[in-house]
């Protein structure tokens, strides 16, 4: 398997084949986005207890799980930066980070709008809500110890080690957050939350959700390979093959 | 000269050297102190003196106080060394690193968290805190600032070669810490209260023991990033 894996160590192999990979990433993602979009959004039964606006977890769910999702896959490629060395699993680091910082804020901001006519309130010290906006906390300080460098290469290992330390470190805030609260009696907001995770939801919802959740993946994959292939072609512009691919278009 | 030295031979000998240094830059270490001292006066001017408001916000005031002055002191952790050189000769030592940063991690504690358990009786009179809960206090502090070292230690080693770490370390810290936040100021409250405080104050020593075992790998890959 190594030998086969280990082309894709040369920045150009990984360039050309992310460049294969990513109409397979891109257009069902595109394809199941739309569907499952118009589907959750139109088509979907409303909740007879929320109505209409419960909606907005077509968006909510998905961007929460891969904001956690990609926090892992970030850490994941920061450990092969460091144990192999390898320099495009460095600029993936790169290239996920702002993707998981984002989708982090999508979940919290929709939480806050999803919140507000629910429980009547934009922000409660929640522990699935707290931990998110630590984990939101974790990426920003990932890009910040990454820009702060001016040699690009220190500040992509540093960044690395410091996502793998968060990434040790997930769980225990976590759990930590999540005992912090329970500690102080829930409220039946909190109650209605944690009963939504175990949820006896009706397929006509769930299958929606799943199309969703799937778009998202295919979706935001799609934008990490767009973007470690442009810092591929930043980094590699005096090649000779990226030259001839910058002049060729190809 | 051919001497061969054993790693705990070094390892004194890095602590001693250490403490000397330390010892010949009092100030360094006691502003952090002053700082705390500080901060926890500003509390009760600012949400009023009535003494449950003070004996209620007391573990918390006192445990934010500390994670954000420890913030301050974090950095002269290795940046002289790092200026003049001697951490390279640090790492070169025929020991391993993790060993030498172990030293640097204890002597960081000795500088900066023994004044603070000195002070700690002071700044729970200062806010009102229940007498039975101080020595859970302490022993809040006894055991979560070895963790506040250890864990500093790797931002401080991923920020070394910086000019301007100050407020970057704080954005990556803070973050990691919460946990011990939370235990600590559980474990407090408890005993305020007059009810058990061993549950918090066992996951704090769990964090402890993990953060001392992990924390000087996680510190030697950082500071080979930043020592090129």
């Amino acid at each position: 398997m190594w030998r086969w894996l280990h082309p894709y160590a040369k920045p150009e192999a990984t360039y050309r084949l992310n460049r294969k990979l990513l109409p397979w990433f891109a257009i069902p993602g595109i394809i199941l986005m739309i569907v499952g979009m118009v589907w959750g959004l139109v088509f979907a039964p409303a909740d007879y207890q929320q109505g209409d606006s419960y909606r907005i977890i077509f968006i909510h769910v998905p961007s929460a799980m891969w904001a956690m999702g990609f926090y892992v896959g970030m850490a994941i490629a920061a450990l092969i930066a460091v144990v192999w060395q390898i320099r495009t699993a460095e600029w993936a680091i790169m290239a996920i980070a702002p993707v998981g910082a984002v989708l982090t804020f999508i979940s919290l901001f929709t939480g806050a709008i999803w919140g507000q006519p629910m429980w009547g309130t934009w922000w409660i010290w929640d522990a699935r809500l707290t931990s998110q906006l630590i984990l939101l906390f974790l990426y920003l300080g990932v890009m910040a110890l990454y820009v702060a460098f001016e040699d690009q290469r220190t500040g992509a290992k540093a960044a690395g080690i410091l996502a793998m330390v968060g990434v040790i470190n997930i769980p225990i805030i976590h759990y930590s957050v999540y005992w912090w609260n329970t500690l102080h009696q829930t409220s039946t907001i909190t109650q209605m939350v944690t009963r939504l995770e175990a949820p006896a939801m009706p397929p006509e919802m769930l299958w929606p959700l799943l199309t969703c959740v799937f778009a998202f993946l295919l979706s935001c994959s799609a934008l990490i390979i767009m973007r470690l292939n442009n810092e591929i072609l930043q980094r590699e512009v005096r090649r000779p093959w990226a030259i001839e691919i910058l002049k060729g278009g190809k | 000269m051919t001497k061969k030295l054993s790693n705990t031979s070094i390892l004194s000998q890095l602590i001693r050297r250490d403490m000397r240094v330390a010892m010949r830059q009092r100030s360094e270490f006691l502003n952090p102190i002053i700082f705390l001292l500080v901060v926890i006066t500003l509390f009760p001017l600012a949400v009023g003196p009535g003494a449950d408001t003070l004996s209620r916000i007391a573990p918390g005031v006192i445990w934010v106080s500390a994670l954000l002055s420890a913030m301050l002191g974090l950095e002269r952790m290795f940046r002289d060394d790092f200026r003049d050189g001697a951490l390279e000769h640090m790492m070169l030592l025929p020991c391993p690193i993790e060993l030498s940063v172990l030293g640097k991690i204890i002597v960081h504690w000795l500088v900066t968290a023994v004044p603070l358990l000195l002070i700690s009786p002071l700044l729970a009179l200062l806010l009102n805190l229940s007498m039975q809960a101080l020595p859970v206090l302490i022993l809040t502090l006894l055991l979560g600032t070895p963790v506040l070292s250890a864990v500093g230690a790797i931002g401080v080693a991923l920020t070394v070669s910086l000019n301007r770490g100050g407020a970057l370390l704080s954005l990556l810290l803070l973050p990691l810490l919460i946990p011990l936040l939370i235990f600590a100021t559980a474990a407090v409250e408890a005993a305020s209260m007059g009810l058990s405080a061993g549950g918090p104050l066992a996951f704090m020593a769990a964090f402890l023991v993990l953060a001392l075992g992990l924390s000087p790998l996680a510190v030697k890959a950082a500071l080979q990033v930043s020592v090129n």
